[in-house]
């Protein structure tokens, strides 16, 4: 098998993986917020709705597809698959087993990084295309949240990188299991437990989930970006969304929590098992927390996350020089 | 024409026009409702936005009314108490209350003591269900339908329950109870509804400590509404507000103990104030208030009086009355502040005119002035926080 063919099938494979996964997340969470919230969630559609996630995606089929009026046709179409493009495009450098990686760059944590910040792109162009002020407001948002959390996202995730020595994630992986994982029984946890919650905290605001869903507060701006898109459009946004919460956790599981690393199952296991675990705390969260307003995430970002995560950083390289 | 440039940390007199501070226009007007989710119902506010921050803010009400004032003067006066249910659309029992006493201030009618302790049990179960239905609003309002917020609305339905499952008991009906006649009740209390209403507030009184914890012991509930939409006890007792909005500016007002109406005369109702007048204050009120009126519930429930619920004779139909020229106003305590009814009587079957003073309409009329200087995300809070039942307000 040639290395592209085998880098194509690994990538189909992921891809799909993914998008079932959050799929059955989508179920899987709206169980979970009805227990939360003492209802019995969905339980018409298949054996205890199971099915509600297809279920919807028939509904949103039916729609009917609305351009606003003065809409920007080609922002506006291209937004949507933009969303999903990007929010996929992380899987590429992932290591799901010591062995299958679709692509192994050199630079995976810099291009997971960069695709993650192109996301708010296509949120930006969805919200000024639409020619609708809510939109506009949410995406308006989007950006200052985006610019914002950058920053603490890059610098803890460069602890990891400082520690392993490299960019590749299979490396750092590597690492991890050749030493130990960056948040668990070490004392490498000191250093990895405050960049492993900064970071979750960061990918939350890039993935515009509560408490950092700004962008699209629905008490406030009604859908946000996506209030003027309808049927399929609407539903790729809304994919977009999940599957870029489940990549967030498969990349915070690979940096800090040792990726595929465990004992006895095989790897794969493990990598699904740490991102479901992340996800699922994602979501717990998500029903349990109400919503910051704009500055005051802005306020949190700058004056606590950013100069944290720089003495994170330079503590890093000290103990890497000292100690490493 | 004087003009003054916008700036953001500067409050607009809100009397000016806008094209006076913002002759360029440069200023976003976002028209808030009447279709969005935060309104309450059919609300509509436009904000005049620079970036986030609201410089100018004009509400606009009338878009629910339903010409119920005019209705009352054509139905009689017994027919009149199922329309005025549906004006404040989450306290019904107090509506009706306050309709039939007006008419009972005409008839000059002495209510039996048994019926004035169910109308005050009626009043506070109504305000403890009330006051939870805001809870939850606000609180998704806050932190959103598809999160945080959902999670406490929804519990908060789930104690509502309880109170809107003894009102089913009693009237047969969960919401628009038509249970208040001229002179009386219609319904008495079923067997057992005693001990059905002490089991629901041993079950809600440990539910509101939860509450307690969830809302004033976290972090961003508490950033959320901290110094969030400020008003001050001049202007509100300028713009005729009443209720927990007045309370939590400090002002000690509230008729259940300074007018007593009902049974109030009988119990000791101690009036809940707090400090500073922004929405964390409001909030602290309602919440302490439902507490006091499972107290006092508690403390009336034992003591209902025997005896007959109507001070007419039991009948299957209502009375027809026919009230001779005259004119009364009775205002009385609802969860959202003072409900009044002004009618004038001139001795037909029907009133002359009749006028509803809502509580929500004077809680709105606030809007223009602690609105700008704020954001978007703090005008759904202000607004939340503020309690207004559409319903009430449009009529």
């Amino acid at each position: 098998m040639t290395p592209l063919l085998h880098s194509v099938l690994i990538g189909f494979l992921l891809v799909n993986v993914f998008l079932v996964t959050a799929a059955a997340g989508l179920w899987f969470e709206r169980k979970w917020a009805a227990r939360m919230q003492s209802r019995v969630g969905p339980n018409m559609v298949g054996y205890a709705g199971v099915l509600q996630p297809v279920a919807d995606v028939v509904k949103l089929l039916q729609k009917e597809d609305i351009l606003p009026e003065n809409a920007d046709w080609w922002l506006f179409q291209i937004a949507p698959p933009l969303a999903v493009f990007c929010s996929l495009g992380g899987l590429a450098v992932l290591p799901i087993t010591p062995t299958e990686v679709s692509v192994g760059l050199d630079v995976g944590v810099l291009y997971l990084l960069a695709i993650g910040a192109v996301t708010v792109l296509s949120v930006f162009a969805g919200g000024w295309a639409t020619n609708n002020k809510f939109a506009l407001l949410g995406g308006m948002r989007a950006v200052a949240q985006s610019v914002s959390y950058e920053v603490p996202m890059v610098l803890t995730a460069m602890v990891p990188v400082v520690i392993a020595g490299s960019m590749n994630v299979s490396k750092i992986v590597e690492w991890q299991v050749s030493h130990h994982w960056l948040v668990g029984l070490s004392p490498m946890t000191v250093l990895g437990l405050p960049a492993f919650v900064i970071f979750m905290m960061a990918s939350l605001a890039e993935a515009n989930r509560i408490p950092f869903d700004i962008p699209e507060a629905e008490s406030e701006l009604v859908g946000g970006i996506t209030t003027e898109y309808t049927g399929m459009k609407f539903a790729l946004f809304y994919v977009a969304e999940y599957v870029h919460t489940l990549v967030s956790s498969a990349v915070a599981a690979s940096l800090f929590l040792g990726g595929w690393d465990g004992p006895g199952a095989p790897g794969f296991h493990w990598f699904f098992g740490k991102t479901l675990f992340l996800f699922g705390f994602i979501y717990t969260a998500r029903w349990t927390w109400l919503r910051f307003r704009s500055d005051q995430l802005m306020r949190l970002c700058w004056t606590w996350l950013v100069p944290t995560s720089l003495v994170l950083l330079a503590a890093t390289a000290v103990w890497v020089v000292k100690v490493g | 024409m004087q003009t003054t440039p916008v700036t953001v940390s500067r409050r607009v007199d809100p009397h000016l026009k806008v094209d006076q501070y913002d002759p360029e226009g440069e200023l976003m007007l976002l028209h808030f409702g009447p279709q969005h989710p935060s309104t309450h119902g059919v609300f509509r506010m436009d904000l005049y936005l620079d970036g986030e921050i609201i410089v100018k803010a004009v509400p606009h009400v009338g878009y629910l009314h339903r010409a119920v004032e005019k209705l009352c003067e054509k139905l009689t006066y017994v027919q009149s108490t199922p329309i005025v249910d549906k004006n404040d659309y989450v306290a019904p029992m107090t509506n009706e209350q306050a309709l039939v006493m007006s008419f009972e201030k005409l008839l000059n009618l002495e209510v039996p003591r048994r019926a004035r302790y169910l109308r005050t049990i009626y009043a506070e179960l109504q305000r403890i269900a009330s006051h939870l239905v805001w809870l939850g609003t606000f609180s998704a309002d806050l932190g959103g339908t598809l999160g945080g917020g959902a999670s406490v609305l929804l519990w908060c339905l789930r104690e509502r329950e309880l109170i809107l499952d003894l009102f089913e008991d009693v009237t047969g009906a969960r919401f628009h109870y038509n249970t208040h006649t001229i002179g009386g009740l219609r319904h008495d209390i079923t067997p057992g509804w005693v001990d059905r209403v002490k089991q629901a507030m041993d079950k809600i009184e440990p539910r509101l400590d939860e509450y307690n914890e969830l809302s004033f012991h976290n972090r961003i509930f508490q950033e959320r509404t901290r110094g969030v939409g400020t008003l001050a006890a001049d202007l509100a007792l300028d713009l005729g507000i009443t209720g927990p909005i007045l309370r939590a500016c400090g002002v000690d007002h509230d008729l259940r103990r300074d007018a007593p109406f009902h049974a109030y005369d009988e119990v000791k109702v101690n009036v809940i104030t707090a400090k500073g007048g922004d929405c964390l204050a409001r909030s602290q009120v309602r919440v302490a208030e439902m507490r006091e009126s499972v107290r006092l519930v508690r403390q009336l429930i034992d003591a209902v009086p025997e005896g007959g619920i109507n001070a007419g004779k039991p009948v299957k139909l209502p009375i027809q009355y026919k009230i001779p020229a005259n004119q009364a106003y009775v205002g009385i305590e609802t969860p959202r502040g003072e409900l009044g009814t002004y009618v004038i009587a001139a001795g037909e079957a029907s009133p002359y005119r009749l006028k509803i003073r809502s509580p929500s309409l004077h809680a709105l009329s606030a809007i223009p002035y602690i609105l700008p200087g704020e954001t978007v995300s703090d005008a759904v809070a202000i607004l939340g926080s503020l309690d207004p039942i559409m319903g009430e307000v449009d009529r």
